[in-house]
């Protein structure tokens, strides 16, 4: 499954070819040193889901995921135990993670997941540590457990972009512990000083000099060109090896006559294209496709022509070369096709209110509607127009109108390309700006272009912006069954990991349900909890140290959880992202603690009831075990679904896992 | 008894003169010329079509909000005596007589001007000076793009009145609540809070921000009565439950009650009919009710029937088949079974109609009494006309080559056997042994050999070729991963199949159907489903002309050119008084810049301010920047087409907190004599600048008179706004 996505990242790493992915680098980093350290060459091609590994070794990557994956129990436990100083509530917490499936399967594999969500706990853990040492402030321990929270939070960020809410859990907690000290007037204003810049330090300076040190390695690595050259813009593209504008030298001035390529400027903006396909009935004029395309191709190249006459041929030395400049009135001509670019009042295919663009005419002779004006932003009339760096502006004459790309991807009859139209409404988006990346004129000498080079600052913000753009371009496509956040804590639908007909070996992602459904049960008990204790103490009824002991664990330790879960699972709701059913594994971890706290000061409150009589610690005791032996036998009941299922499919009676489809929407 | 008779009767009235002056000022600033221009103005002409189709009973879906303030405007045109005939097709165009143009703007306009007084109100109950109070109302009253945007048929004024008024009894409540608890006018402020705030969600879907903010402050108040000792449990629990009774319950029932008018009010078929399912569609006058009418209940063996596609998108269609089949090859090389094509087909058709069929029995009539199909009952679908069978088998579908095709069968003796062994499966069962009902029940197909499910493609796109004449495809889904509405299907025409000869089928066939029985659903079915076609309706995102970001709002970088004149060079913008915007973002940045310094410096206990002067603060504070913050933040978050009348909830309560922060700075801050009346000087210089813009732009709000093009370029103090200045 998506072993063929990251287990592909890990090989490039090692081939050092450059491609671009919507998350941060460290992860795919990580997944291609461990293959590397493992002896992995990175010659498989990780074509599709089932593919057999042959004679490749992957065990490495496969082990390393599964290391970090396992070492989430212990940190759940060390954390639960921290927050709780409960024995019994940590080791529930570790049992419930120990035996669910969910967690079990995901961490098998090579995925991001278990590396995201071991720099998760690590920065929760090494938080709540950080707190317990606050009674002494600026000792060794406290400095360590400080950094550490720093590096695992630039960890999680490095990872995936849904680290953004474990850092966002810290900073409020960092916030409250400010505040605290702050009303602490026992503690001057320089002390308060230097806390503050401590932790300025230590949780924003430290993870983003770690942050921005992976995007170094990241693109030092990564030096060859590469698959995902195209969604970069020209000035990026020119640091990779292999690409056709590393240390290129084209003609620095645009001529009639020439052959160029166009790239909208956009982020992840395309080439201006055309092929020999037609614009299909009922969607405007039925003439020739323009689209952006992402890729090189010889169909993005256009020729430069004077809108009145046909330049003379390129292969005549003798007529003078005569350059382009601000203002003119130009045509340009597909050279494969040899058709002009052309639009006119017809409705673009998917935005209704621009103009259809196309391509016109017959070996270059067309009507007046294939004029466009050439403006470079910011200049006078007159000027020059430079490659690659100039920002251009096509306006069609006839129309007024401006070319852009709309960024909407075209339905299969333009072959999945990007939209082009042309826009009545004048407003300055990079959407309708382009540049000239190749320019190809013998007739002029060619330059250097190293003055392109971006600096390191530059890249990033681009990487950025690229990874942003291919994040929310991720969008469900109409009538897609999509998984939905509410579908995620009560175990509606797992997610096929391999395998699908019956003789297949089976994998399927699927939550314990009985321990999803505690958990859900739990955080319902929880809220319960919490506000009956917190109304409790408002009204100012008088407790034992005992129980004042408990509602604080409650309050404090059950709210920093319960916030971590909130954090990790609500921003999901507002997405508009496609999502799926490990999105919710964050949150989980988080939720399996809190059942853990749970439970465990919920047991202590009916045992203390019931003090001093025996029964209160048979109560006790009595609750934990039987809780654990439901965890264990539950996952005996579905170990198959993560160690691999033979046999008929579930919805079949016969097979073994038929019994266990508590649900129709399981599909194992 | 007769006590008149002792004691003379008094009526003592006082008459806060102040208010009374802010409101005659208030309706003059909005109803002046009302009436002018007599031409559609900008949104009108989205709203107004829904007047008509009030005023004409006709069902309608407006996935721009819940149905309160349509029917509000049309309350405005139905006691103006609008018949509802008026084409609403183009902004601009001039009103013919029968459109009572006065009563239409007339309710917008009332609620614009009734937003004066409130401002007033809610200073002086948030205890603040009859000064600063008056200062706010001022500000409302003078700002421009109000005045603009409560003059036309539009909600926003609507929206801004209905959320001042829960504000302001919100405060009368509170603050009635330390003295006189229970009292009759506590009850009556509480429960107006309760009604304003279901009027403003039922308004417009943006009055749940401030609705929320409200519960908010409402539960905050209830924590800190819960941390007072004196108050005993009994008497917490009452007020708790006063507050969900008023807050939650009275709210929620109020918007239900929208609907059930609206719902009332709208019993024809109209326009939107098809967005929505055939049982809602059934229960309209008209339209598919016409049809339906007297069809009977249970689909039985033999019974002929039209399937509907439950999905409808992108359009409603039916399952369709006819005498041509599949090519042999297609485009792209790929084969087919060449057999009957089967479709679906976005127009009632004689070809849509199928038999269902028992498959151990020849007969295709419904015998005597008619067998009922139940869930999980195994069927034939036979077509009408040409007699084949529907029928799948692994053959890649035309276009999704993932699927099956789904085709008709024909006996070409290459040893591709028959497979039409359909499972009925109904969805929206109650047991499993439930009746396959007309209409009501939605429907799986699943085939039995290979448990792949009829599904219609329903993307978009997905329509045939030529040789398929442009229809959409059908396919058996292998992959039936739970549950998608275009594998449902329901049936919508039926009728108990009487004659067994091909010939005498085909005439029957052709006849329309005719029986009777009435089905209808209950309210909360009709209002569950329209609310949720409401939320998920979703228009094309278009862009327009005029939209805007939420970031451009806050600055004014951009206006709305609502009307132009078509001759002269009168017309209307929506533009705000720059003036009163700049201050009201000045103040927004002192206040959380004071209260920050404040808070902080409170934290190492020390004290600026007075303790109450601080209560003060804060709770003003957290009405207009909360009230600022949640109707202006969330735009950032939402995908839909801005437009800068969005921003003037938000803006009402920026405005309101200039007057505090005004006060408050004369208050603390200034402490010299001197200081004092410089500041007094100031504020009285700044006013006259707000009152100057506002003469200076009120040629644009109003549209009168018409201005030179020299004086409209003069007005263009921001390039990106967009004054329309018409060639010469």
């Amino acid at each position: 499954w998506d072993e063929t996505h990251f287990g592909k990242m890990g090989s490039y790493y090692i081939n050092r070819t450059f491609f671009f992915d919507v998350h941060p680098p460290l992860g795919k980093m990580l997944i291609g040193l461990a293959g590397y350290l493992s002896g992995y060459d990175g010659t498989f091609p990780f074509q599709k889901p089932g593919d057999r590994y042959e004679q490749h070794n992957y065990v490495g990557m496969r082990g390393f995921c599964a290391f970090l994956g396992s070492c989430l129990v212990p940190f759940a436990y060390l954390t639960v135990l921290e927050l709780s100083k409960s024995l019994p509530a940590a080791l529930l917490t570790a049992f419930i993670l120990i035996f669910d499936t969910g967690c079990i399967t995901l961490s098998q594999y090579i995925l991001l997941d278990p590396i995201l969500m071991f720099f998760l706990l690590g920065a929760v853990l090494s938080m709540v540590k950080c707190n317990s040492c606050a009674d002494r402030p600026f000792s060794a321990s406290w400095w360590f457990w400080l950094s550490l929270t720093g590096v695992n939070l630039a960890g999680a960020m490095g990872v995936k972009f849904v680290g953004l809410f474990v850092v966002l859990l810290v900073g409020l907690n960092t916030i409250y512990d400010l505040w605290d000290l702050l009303g602490n007037l026992s503690l001057s204003l320089v002390v308060f000083g230097k806390h503050l810049l401590a932790r300025v330090l230590c949780l924003i300076l430290l993870p983003l000099a770690l942050y921005t040190a992976m995007f170094a390695v990241h693109f030092t690595v990564l030096n060859k060109s590469g698959p995902g050259d195209g969604f970069f813009s020209s000035a990026f593209q020119s640091q990779l090896i292999g690409n056709n504008l590393y240390n290129v030298s084209v003609p620095e001035h645009l001529a009639y006559g020439s052959v160029v390529t166009m790239k909208n400027l956009r982020m992840a903006g395309g080439y201006l294209h055309s092929h020999w396909h037609l614009y299909p009935e009922g969607i405007g004029a039925r003439q020739q496709q323009v689209t952006a395309y992402l890729h090189k191709d010889l169909n993005n190249l256009w020729i430069i022509k004077k809108h009145d006459s046909d330049t003379a041929d390129l292969s005549d030395p003798s007529s003078p070369v005569e350059f382009v400049r601000h203002g003119d009135i130009i045509r340009l001509e597909h050279k494969e096709t040899s058709r002009n670019l052309h639009s006119h009042q017809h409705e673009a295919p998917l935005t209704r209110k621009h103009f259809q663009v196309t391509g016109y005419g017959i070996n270059g002779t067309g009507d007046s509607n294939d004029f466009w004006q050439i403006e470079v932003v910011g200049r006078k009339a007159g000027k020059l127009i430079k490659v690659l760096r100039s920002q251009v502006r096509l306006t069609h004459v006839a129309t007024g109108c401006i070319l852009g790309s709309s960024g909407k991807t075209l339905p299969k009859w333009g072959w999945e390309q990007v939209e082009v139209t042309c826009t009545p409404y004048l407003k300055e988006t990079p959407n309708s700006l382009w540049n000239f990346e190749d320019h190809i004129n013998p007739k002029l000498p060619n330059i250097s272009l190293d003055v392109l080079k971006p600096s390191f600052a530059e890249i990033l913000l681009e990487s950025h912006m690229v990874m942003i753009r291919g994040n929310s371009g991720l969008k469900p496509k109409d009538n897609e069954v999509t998984s939905k956040p509410w579908h995620w804590p009560i175990n509606y639908q797992g997610l096929r990991f391999s395998g699908v007909n019956e003789t297949d070996y089976r994998v399927y992602l699927l939550g314990n349900p009985v321990i999803w459904w505690l958990n859900l049960v739990s955080i319902g008990l929880y809220l319960l909890m919490a506000v009956s204790t917190a109304v409790t103490l408002k009204r100012g009824v008088q407790l034992t140290s005992e129980l004042k002991e408990l509602s604080r664990v409650v309050l404090r330790g059950g709210g920093q959880i319960t916030l971590g879960w909130l954090l990790h699972y609500l921003p999901f709701f507002m997405m508009g992202r496609v999502l799926y059913f490990h999105h919710y594994f964050p949150a989980m971890l988080f939720s399996s603690m809190l059942t853990g706290i749970t439970w465990d000061t919920l047991l202590k409150f009916c045992a203390g009831f019931l003090s001093p009589s025996p029964t209160a610690r048979r109560v006790y005791g009595g609750g934990f075990l039987t809780l654990v032996l439901l965890i264990m036998y539950s996952f005996y009941l579905f170990h198959p679904l993560s160690y691999g299922m033979i046999g008929p499919m579930a919805s079949d009676p016969s097979s073994p896992m038929a019994g266990l489809r508590w649900m129709d929407s399981w599909e194992f | 008894m007769l006590g008149f008779l002792k004691n003379p009767v008094v009526i003592t009235a006082e008459i806060n003169m102040n208010l009374m002056a802010l409101i005659v000022m208030g309706l003059i600033s909005r109803l002046w010329g009302l009436s002018y221009p007599r031409a559609v103005v900008f949104d009108e002409v989205y709203y107004g079509q829904f007047v008509s189709l009030y005023m004409k009973r006709i069902f309608f879906v407006d996935d721009s909000g819940p149905p309160f303030g349509h029917m509000l405007l049309a309350l405005g045109g139905y006691l103006g005596g609008f018949d509802g005939n008026f084409l609403w097709n183009r902004i601009g165009a001039e009103y013919s007589m029968n459109v009572p143009v006065w009563s239409l703007r007339l309710l917008p306009a009332l609620a614009g001007a009734l937003c004066v007084p409130l401002a007033y109100q809610i200073l002086v109950e948030l205890q603040f000076s009859h000064c600063a109070a008056l200062g706010a109302a001022l500000l409302i009253l003078l700002e421009n793009s109000l005045i603009t945007q409560s003059r036309f048929m539009l909600l926003e004024s609507i929206l801004i009145f209905f959320i001042l008024l829960a504000v302001l009894s919100y405060l009368k409540f509170y603050n009635l609540q330390r003295h006189s608890s229970f009292s009759g006018s506590w009850w009556f402020w509480l429960l107006l809070t309760g009604v304003a705030c279901s009027c403003a969600v039922g308004v417009k879907y943006m009055g749940l921000f401030t609705y929320m903010l409200l519960l908010a402050v409402a539960g905050l108040h209830f924590w800190h009565m819960i941390g007072d000792q004196n108050l005993s449990n009994v008497s917490l629990m009452c007020h708790f439950l006063a507050r969900g009774l008023a807050l939650i319950i009275i709210p929620v029932a109020i918007y239900l009650s929208f609907f059930y008018v609206h719902l009332t009010l709208l019993y024809r078929s109209g326009p939107h009919d098809q967005i929505m399912t055939s049982a809602f569609q059934a229960s309209l006058e008209g339209g598919l009710a016409r049809i339906t009418q007297g069809q009977p209940l249970e689909v039985a063996y033999g019974s002929q029937i039209t399937l509907r596609n439950v999905l409808g998108k992108p359009m409603q269609c039916w399952l369709h088949s006819h005498k041509n089949t599949y090519p042999i090859r297609y485009e792209n090389g790929r084969g087919s079974s060449h057999q009957q094509q089967v479709t679906c087909y976005p127009f009632k058709d004689v070809n849509n109609w199928w038999i269902v069929k028992d498959p151990g029995m020849q007969q295709l009539v419904v015998s005597n009494p008619p067998r009922p199909v139940r869930h999980g009952h195994i069927v034939q679908l036979v077509h009408g006309i040409t007699t084949r069978y529907l029928n799948t088998h692994d053959v890649a579908a035309p276009l999704s080559p993932h699927s099956q095709e789904v085709s008709c069968y024909i006996d070409y003796n290459i040893s591709m056997p028959a497979q039409n062994l359909w499972r009925v499966e109904i969805v929206n069962r109650e047991s499993d042994t439930d009746v396959w009902k007309t209409i009501l029940s939605e429907v799986r197909f699943v085939h039995v050999n290979t448990s792949a499910v009829l599904k219609a493609s329903g993307f978009i796109g997905a329509s045939l070729p030529e040789w398929g004449y442009r229809q959409l495809e059908v396919v058996g889904e292998k992959m039936s991963k739970g549950y998608h509405q275009s594998m449902v299907w329901n049936v919508e025409e039926h009728r108990y199949g009487k004659s067994q000869e091909q010939k005498e089928r085909e005439v029957e066939l052709h006849s329309p159907t005719q029986m009777d029985i009435s089905k209808n659903l209950s309210f909360m079915a009709k209002f569950t489903e329209l609310q949720w076609k409401i939320l998920t309706l979703k228009n094309e995102d278009t862009e327009h002309k005029y939209s805007s970001s939420a970031l451009d709002w806050i600055t004014m970088d951009t206006n709305i050119a609502y009307w132009l004149h078509p001759t002269s060079g009168a017309q209307i913008h929506l533009l705000g008084n720059v003036a009163t915007w700049t201050s009201a973002n000045v103040a927004a940045l002192v206040y959380m810049c004071l209260s920050l310094w404040y808070l902080i410096r409170r934290r190492r206990k020390i004290y600026d301010i007075p303790e109450d002067a601080w209560q003060l603060w804060v709770s003003a504070g957290g009405i207009c920047v909360g009230g600022w913050a949640v109707n202006y933040l969330p735009f950032f978050l939402m995908e839909k087409t801005l437009f800068l009348y969005h921003y003037l909830p938000a803006l009402t309560f920026q405005i309101l907190l200039v007057p505090i922060v005004l006060q408050h700075l004369s208050d603390h801050l200034c402490r010299s004599l001197l200081l004092k009346s410089m500041f007094s000087a100031l504020i009285i210089a700044w006013f006259s600048s707000v009152y100057l813009v506002y003469c200076t732009f009120s040629p644009v709000t109003y549209g009168e008179p018409s201005l030179s093009v020299t004086e409209l370029k003069d007005l263009r103090w921001k390039d990106s706004w967009n004054i329309l200045i018409r060639k010469q």
